[in-house]
């Protein structure tokens, strides 16, 4: 159901590296799933509206303001960017995102 | 001194307020015993005992002050490990408090360590661990149950007095049925998802795992409450699920739904299934045989749903910011590509694509949209049957404990373990499962799941601490 050429695709959609060996078995294990799953396509669901979230929540904001809930300090900056493999004082560090 | 095999929290603080034992005493008993069963692979993580600093706690601060608690790992504890049973954080550092540690600190819990469990929540049997599979300590040949399998375990064999874990698709109810104790999802909504690393949004729930029904209403009065931090949490003011637990169970009306004893039911789990629903039966419920119609697409619905939701919150872990990050990147692409691919065990790369091709263009229709609408007529069903009886009830799982490897080649036949827990998690609704004996097949615990209308815990513990009495 899925070729090679899908799953090497879908695979580069999700930025996951896959070698030919994963692509094989990957192309197997998903379409039998997806066979399974294939079977929803039977059941009528004519003007029925899909069900998102159960808890029947709208609209769930607040106001924009600083709460106040962390406060940076040495500790809190230590675990958010002290974390990261490649880092400079207080920015973490990537490599070039535009090339020439 | 003398510690009782099996403490519960009321045991537990019988001991505590009689002074028999310190808090701390407790804690190192649970410690050592962890030590002493390192085969069953429970803890990825042990912690000391914490000498709390809110103020001088004491035992009056709540009925859990003092109780020692196994957190699965992939809920946040500020400044301990969490590696979600995955290598990609096999290093991490918590960076906050989740809020039901939050609350539970607040409460005087003691946490014992990290349980393991299937990476990033993804299994039903914590054979997917990076860290190695959990063993079922009525059976170390057999497995747990997961995704919350070491937290079962911990349970089950004595490790700790309680424990909490995460059901998506049922991996907190499931792994409780195979290992014999409490395990309950509670309604979406009703628990903080806040320092959970998510894993489907729509679907995820913290909840407890415990010896007993009454531990686990009493734990849900310390997770259960609106939060800021997470804006699907309802606001619906306090409850004490404990204060209904008592009740008579005469005239309940209680719906068997046939689809849930089709084939595939091994029939060592439905005798005992069937025994457990004569019990209430004799105890005045009203027996009522109902159908939910479209349960039987529950699986495949869940099985596009979840693996969409995954796809998108597994995007963060992409070696910028925490976690596994490749060496061998020549470009920002390839610092992507490979530290994903390094990190993350098959079934998260399986769900990841499974997830990123339903939601893709030209297919999120036939999919992702599709499943959510289907989950509309499951709802729906629920609702119906919910107008006529006050409770429904069957198995948790088709069959007791598989043996380790059992099902590992085939991702499907794994998926298929799900079958009668995710309607819940799909509807929201509350879930339970209790202990209902031992198969007379194999001699392992079966699951007897109890299942309640959105928000009506109070029903679903009620019947679940009475049956609990009557089997026991």
């Amino acid at each position: 159901m899925l070729s090679e050429s899908e799953v090497k695709k879908i695979a580069k959609l999700a930025r996951i590296e896959v070698n030919d060996e994963e692509v094989e078995k990957f192309k197997g294990e998903l379409s039998s799933i997806l066979d399974f799953v294939k079977k929803l396509s039977e059941v009528n669901t004519d003007g029925v509206e899909p069900l998102y979230q159960t808890a029947g929540l709208v609209n769930s904001v607040r106001t924009d303001e600083n709460r106040g809930e962390f406060v940076m300090n040495e500790d809190l900056r230590e675990k958010l960017i002290g974390q990261a493999p490649h880092k400079e004082s207080n920015f973490v560090k990537v490599k070039s995102v535009l090339n020439k | 001194m003398e510690f009782t095999n099996n403490l519960t929290i009321r045991t537990a603080r019988e001991g505590l307020e009689k002074k028999q034992f310190s808090s701390k005493e407790l804690f190192t008993h649970y410690i050592r015993k962890i030590g002493h069963h390192k085969d069953l692979n429970a803890f990825i993580t042990t912690f000391d005992y914490q000498e709390l600093e809110i103020g001088n706690w004491k035992l009056e601060t709540s009925p859990l002050a003092g109780i020692p608690c196994a957190i699965k790992d992939n809920i946040l504890i500020d400044g301990t490990p969490a590696t979600a049973g995955s290598k990609i954080l096999k290093d991490y550092t918590s960076a906050y408090d989740a809020t039901v540690i939050k609350n539970l600190k607040k409460a005087g819990v003691e946490f014992i360590g990290k349980t393991n469990m299937d990476e990033f929540a993804m299994g039903s049997s914590t054979e997917n661990s990076a860290f190695g599979p959990s063993k079922n300590p009525l059976d170390p040949k057999r497995v747990p149950g997961g995704s919350s399998g070491g937290s079962a375990v911990a349970v089950a064999a004595d490790l700790s007095v309680f424990a909490l874990g995460s059901d998506t698709g049922g991996s907190i109810r499931q792994p409780a049925s195979l290992c014999g104790i409490v395990g309950l999802k509670p309604t979406y909504g009703r628990v903080s998802r806040h320092g959970l690393m998510a894993m489907a949004s729509s679907l995820d729930q913290i909840g407890p795992l415990t010896k007993n029904v009454y531990d686990s209403a009493l734990i849900l009065n310390h997770l259960t409450g609106h939060d800021i931090f997470d804006s699907t949490t309802i606001n619906l003011g306090s409850e004490d699920f404990t204060q209904n637990l008592g009740q008579d169970l005469k005239g309940l009306r209680v719906g068997v739904p046939k689809e849930f004893f089709s084939a595939g039911l091994d029939p060592e789990v439905n005798e005992r299934v069937q025994k457990a629903i004569s019990t209430l039966e004799k105890m005045g419920c009203e027996i009522k045989e109902i159908s939910l119609p479209n349960s039987e697409h529950a699986l495949a619905v869940y099985y596009i749903v979840m693996p969409c939701e995954v796809s998108s919150n597994l995007a963060r872990f992409d070696g910028i910011r925490y976690g596994h990050s490749t060496r061998d990147a020549k470009d920002l692409a390839e610092v992507y590509f490979k530290s994903r691919s390094e990190g993350f065990g098959p079934e998260p790369k399986r769900r990841i694509i499974l997830g990123t091709y339903a939601l893709s263009s030209g297919y999120y229709d036939a999919y992702y949209l599709k499943a959510q609408k289907v989950r509309t007529l499951i709802k729906r069903d629920f609702d119906n049957a919910f107008k006529g009886v006050d409770v429904i009830v069957g198995p948790t799982m088709p069959s007791v404990a598989f043996k380790i490897g059992e099902k590992a080649s085939d991702p499907l036949a794994m998926y298929l373990s799900d079958i009668y827990t995710v309607p819940m998690n799909l509807t929201g609704a509350p879930a339970i499962s209790i202990p209902c004996g031992l198969g007379a097949e194999s001699n392992m615990p079966v699951g007897f799941q109890i299942i309640a209308n959105n928000f009506q815990e109070s029903k679903l513990l009620n019947m679940a601490h009475k049956l609990e009495e009557a089997l026991r």
